[in-house]
């Protein structure tokens, strides 16, 4: 089969690989329809993730027809069916308490010695991310073997496109748990960093959780907009002072729930930033950490910090005094995704949640590294990007 | 009073070998310890550990283990070349439900010894440790020890541990494999859905 591999920093290929074969009696293979490429890859495409190999295939976002089962699957050859991220076994104690991200069998034996030297315990495992995560194959494919398909995969209907339902696979429930973990209340102000999908969509959830307003902040204009058109209130942080500008807007008192959607690759030329960036080129840190601190330092007394962003290792200058003297309360982890997914099925076939706008581009598999490119470079043009597989490859014109 | 009864932490835990060997079946110096929780309860556990010719399912190094008896059983490992060393091992101690102790018999060519505790725990499952011993690899065949266990021995029976909680959580063994040729993580025993 076709497949997009990892080489390295800025390295990606469409390569011929072995097709997927069931292996345990809970697999399925699903052949791929729609795959998108998520901001968190290109935490890998940029090297910021250890425990990669030469030859991975990436993506976690994906979607497509059930064309084999093990004898104890559920599906049944045909069905369409979305793929959360997360790889959980439905069977332990913290799938039992639908947290599935920390699923204790989601890893294979060996690879959790990693994560759990790394973080005190291994979690779930994830396609396509790293071999700390697992080593899973990912989604940016045309088959993949889904380990656990009795409890991931959810079936959707014929009418709803794959566009509709995609990112129920990952960035839907993600944006949708960082509104929740905001804890909000009604009348409440939630700031969100940044406007890629899983700040859109945590805007978009926090309205319907009754926020009374959403405060964006990114420097990309189209991001921007796209945020205002959800009713939320902007703030570019390149000609404005973020935190200056929240208090003025909220009379002094600060945002009663602060979202950090940007993570561990903060934009923007500000002193933390470039001297964690020198930290990280120089592997004396791992993380670059900007957004985090002036949330912390902007959020109101006795607020709530929610951190869907991806952070993988230790940052330097965490505002531990201001958190602990205002008496914040933190929020965050890797999405739950399997314990989201019907409810938000449900209300995007209801229409209340929208999530087409988001796509800029639909890319054959073969044109992947062009994705991964124009992903990379023009984000205020290119804010998702879908890949077809099974397309003859074509030419794609990066913009000016 | 042992020494690992006078403390709070777990003899596990010690960052002294020969504290931690206290809690072993015998007095060896390569003893390694490892806990799990699983998610069913302890007699379930109990009975597919008692099954010794279970364990070849989830133990990453052990090719076969065959039962001879009620209390015996001999055991066939991998070793390099392609050739395997095998024991005979008897059962010293057995509490229905709640406890098993075995160790090779005289003469055996690589001596051990292991135990394992399962102990209920409301809402969680089973508490289970397992404490496996070793003779130290010596004389003529201390390279063919070092590369049988080619990790470290605590690394390997937390790994074997995870191994038996998946199975008996999940009926399965997960494994990354993308192709049946290459889930060589997968002990030979554990049957695929191939």
């Amino acid at each position: 089969m076709r497949a997009l591999t990892w080489h390295g920093k800025h390295d990606v290929r469409v390569d011929t690989v072995d097709d997927p074969e069931i292996i345990n009696p809970r697999d399925a293979i699903i052949k791929v329809t729609s795959t998108a490429i998520c901001g968190s890859d290109l935490h890998l495409y940029d090297g910021f993730i250890p425990t990669m190999k030469s030859g991975d295939i990436l993506g976690h976002e994906f979607m497509g027809e059930v064309v084999e089962t093990g004898p104890k699957s559920t599906l049944k050859k045909g069905q369409r069916v979305v793929v959360p991220f997360t790889i959980a076994c439905g069977s332990c104690y913290h799938c039992g308490k639908h947290q599935y991200s920390a699923c204790d069998n989601g890893l294979p034996a060996d690879n959790q010695d990693i994560a759990q030297t790394l973080y005190g315990q291994p979690m779930s495992g994830l396609f396509g991310y790293s071999h700390m995560t697992g080593g899973y194959s990912g989604g940016q494919a045309e088959f993949v073997r889904v380990p656990y398909s009795d409890i991931g995969p959810i079936v959707v209907p014929d009418e709803l496109e794959d566009d509709k339902v995609l990112f129920l696979s990952d960035i839907l429930p993600t944006g949708w748990q960082a509104a929740e973990f905001a804890q909000i209340e009604p009348g409440d102000t939630v700031a969100v960093w940044g406007c890629g999908p899983v700040g859109l969509f945590s805007i978009q959830s926090a309205f319907l959780m009754g926020a009374e307003r959403v405060i964006a902040i990114d420097h990309f204009p189209k991001r921007l907009e796209l945020a205002a058109k959800f009713g939320a209130e902007t703030l570019n942080f390149n000609d404005t002072k973020v935190y200056d500008a929240l208090l003025e807007m909220t009379g002094g008192i600060g945002p009663d729930a602060v979202i950090d959607a940007v993570g561990l690759e903060a934009h923007g030329l500000f002193v933390d930033n470039v001297w964690d960036q020198i930290k990280v080129s120089t592997f004396t840190g791992t993380d670059r950490a900007h957004s985090i601190r002036q949330a912390i330092l902007a959020c109101r007394k006795g607020g709530r910090v929610s951190m869907p962003a991806v952070y993988g290792g230790f940052i330097d200058k965490f505002p531990l005094g201001a958190f602990m003297e205002k008496g914040l309360t933190l929020k965050t982890g890797q999405t739950h995704v399997q314990h989201y997914m019907p409810d938000l099925l449900n209300a995007i076939a209801e229409g209340k949640i929208d999530t087409t706008f988001l796509i800029s581009h639909h890319l054959p598999l073969e044109n992947a590294p062009d994705g991964y490119e124009l992903f990379h470079d023009h984000q205020d043009v290119a804010t998702k990007i879908v890949l077809k597989p099974g397309l003859e490859k074509t030419k794609v014109e990066m913009p000016a | 009073m042992t020494v690992s009864e006078q403390m709070d932490a777990p003899a596990t835990a010690a960052r002294d070998r020969d504290v931690r060997a206290e809690d072993a079946p015998r007095d060896e110096s390569k003893v390694s310890a490892a806990v799990v929780t699983i998610n069913k309860p302890a007699r379930e556990l109990y009975d597919f550990w008692r099954d010794f010719a279970n364990l070849a399912n989830v133990m990453e190094n052990v090719d076969s283990i065959t039962v001879d008896g009620p209390d015996r059983s001999t055991w066939s490992v991998k070793a390099p070349g392609g050739r395997t060393v095998s024991w005979e091992s008897v059962i010293t101690d057995d509490r229905v439900g709640e406890y098993i102790a075995w160790q090779s018999v005289e003469g055996a060519e690589v001596r051990n010894a292991g135990s394992v505790e399962f102990r209920d725990t409301p809402g969680r499952g089973t508490v289970v440790r397992a404490v496996i011993a070793y003779d130290p690899p010596g004389g003529a065949i201390a390279q063919l020890i070092a590369k049988l266990f080619q990790r470290e021995p605590a690394i390997q029976a937390r790994r074997d541990l995870r191994r038996f909680k998946q199975f008996m959580e999940t009926g399965e063994i997960s494994t990354a494999a993308r192709t049946r040729k290459d889930a060589t993580d997968l002990p030979a025993t554990h049957t695929t859905a191939a």
